[in-house]
């Protein structure tokens, strides 16, 4: 297991480097002075301008200039935001749990109905519940969020008005920020209302973000139980007289689990990709939304230090996942 | 009463290409502490047969028979339920391939502790102990550390003896052992052997052992039933069936022993049905 993690942990150290060459490149990439976009000032004077270069360390080498970079990074310097004055980790930490509370909602309705309809859809192969499941599912697929985010938000807010179009919740409340998490913060204010308004603040959000997770999830869930269904190993369980709920709750299940974690891992690191267009549609105010809107905004620290971050979390969901699935997984548990 | 009957055993598979008739008309009897034996070559349909008296077949096949009695019980015209109280329990199944047949994500004790929770409803404590006990009954070192390892940490005969260990934990009336050696090395194959019998011995169990191979029938069994595309070619004892084979099918497997074959080149068993005409025993 140790060996296993050292190996995984060997390939992210390059893939980290790789981003921030990438993210140190990016203002010098673009079109424009990277020295007036990075002062994010206006009316700069000739004597203001050498002293930016100066700051920015411009006139050193380019290598230099990287290591330099690369050593505040590490020491956790990801610059300051043009537009809040903020550090940019500062920033990060307080928009993050939002994005984190979204995603958690999504992947967890994803998980809770994609696998108990893979596995219906599976033991019922080919009847009208799984003709239909995976009808869905592979429209839901190819979903593109932004249009469904739009169209859940029309009907259901809209025509309905049944949730709410926006924000995490209503103005109406207002409480201290303690964890981040806004259900959580809402129970902890112990405001009457508060809580069920946060929940329905996600309702939408969380269908929107969840939907292409939970289409993939129930595909996989499918085929890996039908794979296994097939194993000799269920066979014996049934022989041992065990009851189906067991047999394939317990037996098959376990083993189709061990795809079907690594889908919901990688879902759960491309989810950042789906955050961004969910949170802009929803002005839910997480790291996607400040990605995007540092871009239309020209906050550079803020684009280049959101894309390490978003990078750096993606792969470190990615290992988890490596870790979760060595665990479920006693062959390689053993072998690692 | 005989421990189980079988009579007009026909099982029909829905394939893509029509209905396939996987067993015609088959009929068997097992008594109680004997050893049969169902010899017959690929495709014969031994397995299919057996996983019809266990009630394994999957949706695809239908069964029909005139009676599956074990014990006097009609094993067709039992629910589920009742004959998941009966599989497991009272009548058990090895399997040919061992380490397939056991569950890669489970210790092997666990697989065995399965039974004793369902069919005798023993608490934790007292299941591992007896998990442990079966190990070593069926003769695995060091049993205790045994029962807390994954099929994928121990040899196929290992797998195979859990597996042997999980069959005989209800002390069932009737083992099925469905080519439990096959997939094994000759030498491990007689030690499974000689633990199935000595197991049937003094549990005084009915066994129905499933086999290629002439010489298990000789070493292991009562009776033998010969089975050609699922159809019974002939029944009789062990020792008739050596010194006076009545059917060209079985002389033709009794000449495919390496013992009687003449030359460098094993004789082969042709296409009887067809060739002879020979109607079922
Ligand atoms: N689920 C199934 N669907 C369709 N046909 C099947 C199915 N299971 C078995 N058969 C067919 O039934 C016939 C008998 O199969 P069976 O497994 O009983 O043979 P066998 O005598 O056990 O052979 P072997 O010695 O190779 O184990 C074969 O022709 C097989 O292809
Ligand atoms: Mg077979």
């Amino acid at each position: 297991m140790l060996r296993f993690l050292v190996s995984r942990l060997a390939l992210i150290v390059p893939t980290f480097f790789g981003i921030t060459v990438v993210a140190f490149l990016f203002p010098r990439l673009l079109r424009g002075d990277p020295v007036l976009l990075l002062a994010g000032e206006r009316g700069v004077t000739p004597e203001r301008y050498e002293q930016l270069v100066h700051q920015f360390g411009f006139d050193r080498p380019l290598v230099i200039q990287y290591l330099d970079y690369v050593w505040g990074l590490l020491g956790g310097d990801f610059g300051t935001s043009i537009a809040t004055k903020n550090p940019v980790l500062y920033d990060f930490f307080s928009l993050f749990p939002a994005t984190l509370e979204l995603s958690f909602f999504a992947i967890a309705f994803a998980i809770i109905i994609g696998i108990p309809a893979g596995i219906i859809a599976a033991v019922r192969r080919g009847s009208l519940f799984d003709q239909a499941a995976m009808g869905v599912a592979l429209v839901g697929y190819s979903m593109p969020i932004f249009w469904w985010g739009l169209l859940l938000v029309v009907v259901f807010s809209g025509m309905l008005g049944w949730t709410p179009i926006d924000g995490r919740i209503n103005v109406r409340y207002f409480f201290d920020s303690v964890t981040g998490f806004m259900t959580i913060d809402a129970l902890i204010s112990g405001q009457r209302g508060a809580f069920s308004d946060a929940v329905r603040h996600l309702i939408l959000p969380t269908i929107v973000l969840g939907t292409i997770p939970l289409a993939v999830i129930a595909r996989q869930t499918r085929s890996a139980m039908l794979e296994v269904l097939g194993e000799d190993y269920v066979r014996t369980a049934r022989a041992k007289g065990l009851p189906p709920r067991r047999v394939i709750g317990i037996h098959a299940l376990r083993n189709a689990l061990i795809p079907v974690v690594t889908t919901i891992g990688l879902q759960t690191g491309l989810l950042m990709g789906g955050a961004i267009l969910t949170e802009h549609v929803f002005s839910w105010p997480g790291i996607g939304k400040w990605l995007l809107d540092s871009i239309s905004s020209r906050d550079y620290p803020v684009v280049q230090g959101s894309l390490i971050i978003i990078a750096l979390i993606v792969m470190l969901v990615n290992l988890l996942v490596d870790v979760l699935y060595g665990l479920i997984n006693p062959g390689i548990r053993h072998r690692g | 009463m005989a421990l189980l009957e079988v009579d007009n055993l026909t099982v029909t598979f829905k394939t893509a290409a029509g209905p396939f008739v996987a067993l015609d008309g088959i009929s068997y009897r097992v008594d109680h502490r004997e050893v049969l034996a169902i010899v017959g070559e690929s495709g014969s349909g031994k397995s299919v047969a057996m996983l019809a008296i266990m009630g394994l077949l999957p949706s695809s096949a239908t069964v029909r028979a005139d009676r599956v009695l074990f014990e006097g019980h009609d094993m067709l015209a039992m629910t589920p339920r009742q004959r998941r109280q009966i599989i497991g329990k009272d009548i058990a199944m090895i399997f040919q391939e061992p380490m397939a047949s056991l569950n890669p994500c489970f210790t092997v004790g666990y697989q065995i502790e399965e039974v004793l929770r369902y069919h005798m409803g023993m608490g934790r404590r007292a299941r591992r102990t007896r998990a442990i006990e079966l190990l070593d009954e069926v003769h695995i070192a060091d049993p205790a550390s045994r029962s807390r390892s994954f099929p994928h940490q121990m040899s196929g005969g290992q797998c195979q003896r859990a597996m042997i260990a999980m069959a005989i934990a209800c002390r069932p009336k009737l083992l099925i052992a469905d080519e439990p050696t096959t997939a094994l090395d000759v030498t491990i194959q007689k030690q499974i052997l000689e633990l199935l019998l000595q197991l049937q011995a003094e549990e005084g169990m009915g066994m129905i052992i499933i086999t290629h191979d002439m010489g298990v029938v000789a070493e292991t069994a009562d009776r033998v039933v010969v089975q050609y595309k699922g159809r019974k070619m002939e029944e009789a004892s062990v020792l008739n069936l050596f010194e006076s084979p009545r059917s060209p099918y079985t002389r033709g497997l009794l000449a495919a022993l390496p013992e009687n074959a003449t030359g460098d080149r094993l004789p082969v068993v042709g296409d009887f049905v067809a060739a002879d005409g020979v109607a079922p025993a």
